[in-house]
């Protein structure tokens, strides 16, 4: 069974049929990348699988439980963690004060400094900056913050939402190693990345949205030498 | 001793100028430098903190705008002083006033919770509309309400006095239409208002500083992180709004029993009041409760002494207004307080450790 299943997926913004019967699955330790160009959709699915928008039809399953209903702050303690889109930090706390509202939902004092360290040990420039208010954090910064305090809450599977968004170059490449470390060291990962070529390179299986549909899906390996996709989204 | 955070001595601080302040108000009192036009305003005065603060707690912590602190006010005023006309001659002065506080507050964070229920599901501003619509609701119901009770129980109208029907021997009008209530009984002093003052100091650090208090604020500070992080969006924007309203309500009840006579006014209750509160909240600091306080004082003292000046006081009023905001948010402004207070306040620091 997979850790997460989505089966026909139908989202309306008012009169707007946003996503059309979208289905996938992500399987246990698998980094699973959604692409797509702007307003295919990539977005809205993430947010009705995390909670914070309503299906007008279809199932979610996570962990064999149908979480299709559930708002959003209830399946944080779950294990599903999710990174908002554009570095949704709270600007006016101190990193280490986002970091601690990450493990909001977790109560051993002792496991949760255990993350702390870890995710101090992943991201050392947020323990430089841990008393740094976090709207004054570069952009990588931020996004770093994001993740972290996402780690916090010790996720089984985590959501990120365009994790390059903004970044320069270098910086997309750090993110990503920082992805692919995570995975390693055993988060399953949902990408939703509009940069199809770096998300292609680290995922094992990706899927191709298109106006509210997937129109494509397999290895990613695959993918990546798909005509349709080299001529599409890596622009050759 | 446990070593205090920068934020618990901040606090302590506050509490500690409200003190200093009722000292040396009573010290005036006692010694009888101080008119008696001034010592009127040292209880509408503190109201209007309590209310300040607890406005600030629905527009600077949680991000809400409220413009119908007036309203929760009103509320509170009526609640309470319905019980205390009603039980005047059968309870003695201590615990009446005390139920007549506990009947206000409670009335006042039901009914902002009531209210809380729809709105504080949806974004944007709706908070704003709402309240204010509630605030004019409550006013013109009050204004037109009349409520007696005789040895049959309660009568109500909304017509006039007479049809109520009430017994001609037993009856008594608690309520009559616009003439509001009569015969409060003035409970409150200067003494108690300074003490509820206080309690609603406290009860706001003490939540800001709490885990919840961290949910709210991430709540303000981005909702969708808020909510992917695991925070029950809805639940701490009905706890935060709710205290907000009973603490507002807690002002009511000092401000009904510290007049004779209660009437639903625009001037007390009305849209012009709940912007005055919200004047003192973002010229005290949005988000800083002691800023509050200190700008209740100040803004609602200060047209009270320019009576003299007769037809400049709300000129003269407006600038200080501007002062203040340029004082509070101008970046040269802040550079200085940073430059020179800190330096004070460093070798003070020094001095103290010598």
């Amino acid at each position: 069974m997979a850790l997460l299943e989505v089966k026909d997926l139908n989202v309306h913004y008012g009169m707007i049929h946003a996503l059309k019967d979208v289905s996938f699955h992500v399987e246990k330790g698998e980094i699973v990348a959604l692409i797509g160009a702007n307003g295919a959709g990539k977005t809205t699915t993430l947010h009705t699988v995390t909670g914070l928008i309503e299906a007008s039809a279809g199932s979610i399953i996570y962990k064999d439980q149908d979480v299709t209903k559930l708002p959003g702050h209830k399946l944080v303690p779950l294990g599903m963690a999710h990174v908002p889109e554009g570095r949704r930090v709270f600007a006016d706390m101190t990193v280490l004060q986002n970091l601690k509202l990450g493990a909001y939902t977790r109560k051993n004092k002792a496991e949760i400094e255990e993350s702390l360290e870890n995710v101090y040990k992943r991201f050392p420039r947020l323990k430089e900056r841990k008393n740094q208010v976090a709207g004054t954090l570069s952009g990588g910064e931020q996004q770093m913050l994001a993740m972290g305090r996402a780690l916090m809450s010790k996720p089984e599977i985590i959501l990120m939402d365009e994790p390059s968004m903004g970044l320069s170059p270098i910086l997309v490449n750090e993110i990503f190693d920082i992805i692919k470390e995570v995975n390693k060291s055993g988060t399953t990962v949902l990408l939703v990345e509009q940069n199809a070529r770096k998300a292609l390179s680290i995922a094992d299986r990706a899927y191709v949205l298109e106006t509210g549909r997937v129109v494509l899906d397999g290895d990613a390996k695959e993918l990546m030498n798909n005509e349709q996709i080299r001529k599409a989204y890596l622009g050759e | 001793m446990k070593k205090l955070t920068k934020q618990q001595k901040s606090n302590l601080i506050t509490l500690a100028m409200v003190v200093c302040f009722y000292l040396i108000c009573e010290i005036f009192i006692r010694t009888g430098l101080m008119s008696s036009h001034l010592k009127g305003l040292l209880v509408p005065l503190t109201y209007y903190a309590i209310a300040a603060v607890g406005l600030n707690l629905c527009v600077g912590i949680l991000g809400e705008l409220s413009l119908g602190h007036a309203g929760f006010m009103c509320i509170g005023a009526f609640s309470s002083s319905i019980f205390s006309v009603m039980t005047r001659d059968a309870l003695p002065t201590v615990p009446r006033f005390i139920l007549a506080f506990i009947i206000g507050v409670a009335m006042t964070a039901l009914l902002g919770f009531l209210i809380g229920i729809p709105v504080l599901r949806l974004n944007g501003d709706y908070l704003a509309i709402v309240t204010l619509a509630f605030g004019e609701i409550i006013k013109n119901i009050l204004n037109a309400v009349y409520m007696g009770v005789d040895d049959k129980g309660l009568h109500l109208s909304l017509k006039d006095a007479a049809s109520m029907g009430l017994d001609a021997s037993t009856g008594k009008k608690i309520i009559n239409g616009a003439m509001g209530i009569t015969g409060t009984p003035s409970d409150s002093n200067f003494t108690i208002a300074i003490i509820i003052l206080l309690v609603s100091l406290i009860i706001v650090q003490n939540l800001v500083q709490s885990r919840d208090g961290r949910a709210i604020m991430s709540i303000r500070d981005n909702r969708i992180a808020a909510e992917s992080t695991g925070i029950n969006v809805t639940k701490y924007k009905m706890l935060a709004f709710t205290i907000s309203a009973a603490i507002a309500g807690a002002a009511g009840v000092l401000f009904s029993h510290n007049i004779s006579t209660l009437t639903a006014q625009g001037i007390y209750f009305g849209y012009n009041a709940s912007i005055m509160l919200l004047v003192y909240v973002v010229l005290g600091g949005i988000g800083n409760i002691r800023g509050s306080v200190i700008a209740a004082m100040i803004l609602y003292v200060l047209p009270e002494l320019l009576r003299g000046m007769d037809k400049y006081r709300m000129l003269i009023y407006s600038i200080v207004l501007i002062v203040m905001m340029l004082f509070n948010w101008s970046p040269k402004a802040i550079e200085f307080r940073q430059n020179h207070l800190s330096k004070f306040s460093k070798r003070f620091r020094k001095e103290a450790a010598r």
